[in-house]
């Protein structure tokens, strides 16, 4: 494997209300790599994307990230489980923020978003504001947001959680080919053991209370992955190894 | 339009006329004297017959009211940028401000008139005590309203100070701080008029409540009344202007000034 771009050595993370979040966390991802961490609700994983985003320290154990390499800036981009756009700006200006806060102007920034915006299919809603959007457009404007800095880790927060399964598939399927066209590294969370296999090379499965790694498996599915994988034998097999893993985390724990 | 839209808006301004017209009418078959109940014809004789002088007395109003205003906004957003800024200061402070508060105009009004010796800048200090106070409340309130993922992002981006304020704070306390001019807008109105009813007829400029109360002791009922009616009507504009200021503002995005059919 290549230098990992991220990196979690032995990581702990007990928080000041005292609940222990994390427990010896160990984890690399290597750049451009798609990795998931699945897990049920409780197990640490939004703490394991904050702490790599800079946003939580580790009370003990060792987190390097771009974030946390002080010359990197906007090396790290988050897409959170809400699309958490400004309200009072649109579209395009939403999609400029994270340039804008680097001091790239409008002007200067204006062909980026305009292309990003192209891929989103969010051309013809560059000047709307977030309330006159459907929960889908949200968060195509977040992932472009997301992706406009042109970052080296991408890290997704069960963005699409609240989408309606058609939504989620669609856009499941716009995150690979923007992936696949500018490779980052993406750590993406979720619950859904579906959604894990569809996107990822590698599903890192997390058992809770306090959060701990469980199991690792790669898919070696090629890209772009067609609609029809999801209804392949492979497919279905990785979903019962996971699904399998996912029940042993569970087991022992209370849900 | 259709029929029932032309009706809604018209209906408030049919009853106000039909209000008016039904005053005028008791006022004349019940003979009522001009000094108990003046009818709104003659209301509007006295006003357009001292149009000179309640003119005078209705700007002295205006600038006390928006001289006190300008300033409660002033010193509104500054204490809550501070105390903002610093949880310390805002306990220690925002007491002091409670009590400015909740004392009512009247009762320091008389203390503030011997302490400070123009009337006119007593007056507004009067003013300004009944006003800035949902300013500052609420502008405290919405620079801390920012939204916890909002937040995250800004520190994510790492965003300076200056910038956290600028596109992230004062456009989160907006809403909030229009909400609190609007309620001072009437506040201001209404602690101009009370500052001078207390403060009498004093020195040479005058404001409207000053003409009432000249108006009572000589028992000319119908220049209250039109000193009564200039005030209503400052009112309603100050509430008016407030609105449409609200609106120029958060229309497009706040779900408070939003058409409820957005989507």
């Amino acid at each position: 494997m290549p230098d990992a771009v991220i990196s979690l050595t032995a990581v702990d993370k007990t928080f000041s209300s005292g609940t222990r979040a994390l427990q010896s966390v160990s984890l690399t991802v290597a750049p451009g790599e798609f990795v998931s961490l699945l897990g049920p609700s409780g197990c640490g994983k939004s703490t394991v994307l904050r702490l790599v985003a800079g946003l939580e320290t580790p009370t003990t154990g060792r987190v390097d990230a771009p974030a946390w390499r002080t010359s990197n800036r906007a090396r790290t981009a988050f897409v959170f489980q809400e699309a958490t756009l400004l309200p009072w700006a649109d579209v395009f200006d939403n999609v400029w923020l994270p340039l804008r806060l680097a001091g790239v102007s409008r002007q200067a920034a204006a062909p980026r978003i305009e292309a990003l915006l192209g891929q989103m299919g969010l051309t013809d809603f560059a000047h709307a504001r977030p309330a006159a959007l459907s929960g889908g457009m949200k968060m195509r404007t977040a992932i472009a947001r997301a992706r406009v800095t042109d970052p080296d880790v991408l890290l997704m927060d069960e963005p699409f959680a609240a989408l309606d399964e058609i939504t989620r598939q669609r856009l499941n399927a716009d995150l690979l080919s923007g992936w696949h066209a500018a490779p980052m590294a993406v750590m993406f969370v979720t619950h859904s053991v579906f959604e894990a296999v569809f996107l990822s090379q590698r599903v890192i499965v997390m058992g809770a209370r306090p959060g701990r790694v469980i199991d690792s498996v790669s898919i070696d599915e090629p890209y772009p992955r067609a609609p029809g994988f999801r209804t392949s034998a492979r497919y279905a097999d990785v979903c019962r190894r996971l699904s399998a893993s996912l029940e042993a985390a569970m087991s022992g724990s209370p849900a | 339009m259709t029929g029932r839209k032309m009706i809604d808006r018209l209906l408030p301004g049919a009853a106000l006329a039909g209000f008016v017209v039904g005053w005028e009418l008791l006022v004349r078959l019940a003979d009522i004297p001009h000094y108990a109940l003046p009818a709104p014809s003659l209301v509007a004789q006295t006003l357009w017959a001292h149009a000179g002088s309640l003119a005078g007395s209705w700007w002295f109003t205006l600038k006390v009211t928006f001289g006190a205003l300008i300033l409660a906004v002033a010193g509104g957003v500054l204490l809550a940028s501070v105390f903002a800024l610093s949880r310390p200061l805002e306990r220690a402070f925002l007491p002091i401000a409670v009590v400015l508060q909740v004392t009512p105009v009247v009762a320091v009004a008389p203390l503030i008139l011997i302490y400070v010796e123009s009337t006119t800048a007593a007056l507004l200090l009067c003013t300004w005590v009944a006003a800035f106070f949902p300013i500052l409340s609420n502008t405290v309130i919405g620079l801390r309203a920012a939204d916890a993922g909002h937040r995250d992002l800004f520190r994510l981006y790492r965003a300076t100070p200056w910038q956290r304020l600028r596109l992230l704070l004062v456009p989160t306390a907006l809403p909030y701080f229009v909400a609190g001019l609007k309620i001072s807008g009437g506040l201001s109105l209404i602690g101009a008029v009370t500052a001078e009813m207390v403060a009498g007829a004093a020195g040479r400029e005058t404001g409207l409540a000053s003409r009432i109360l000249e108006a009572s002791f000589r028992t000319e009922t119908p220049k209250m009344f039109a000193a009564l009616v200039l005030l209503v009507f400052t009112g309603v504009a100050i509430f008016w202007l407030f609105d449409r200021l609200a609106r120029a503002l958060l229309g497009p995005w706040h779900a408070s000034e939003m058409p409820r059919s957005a989507p």
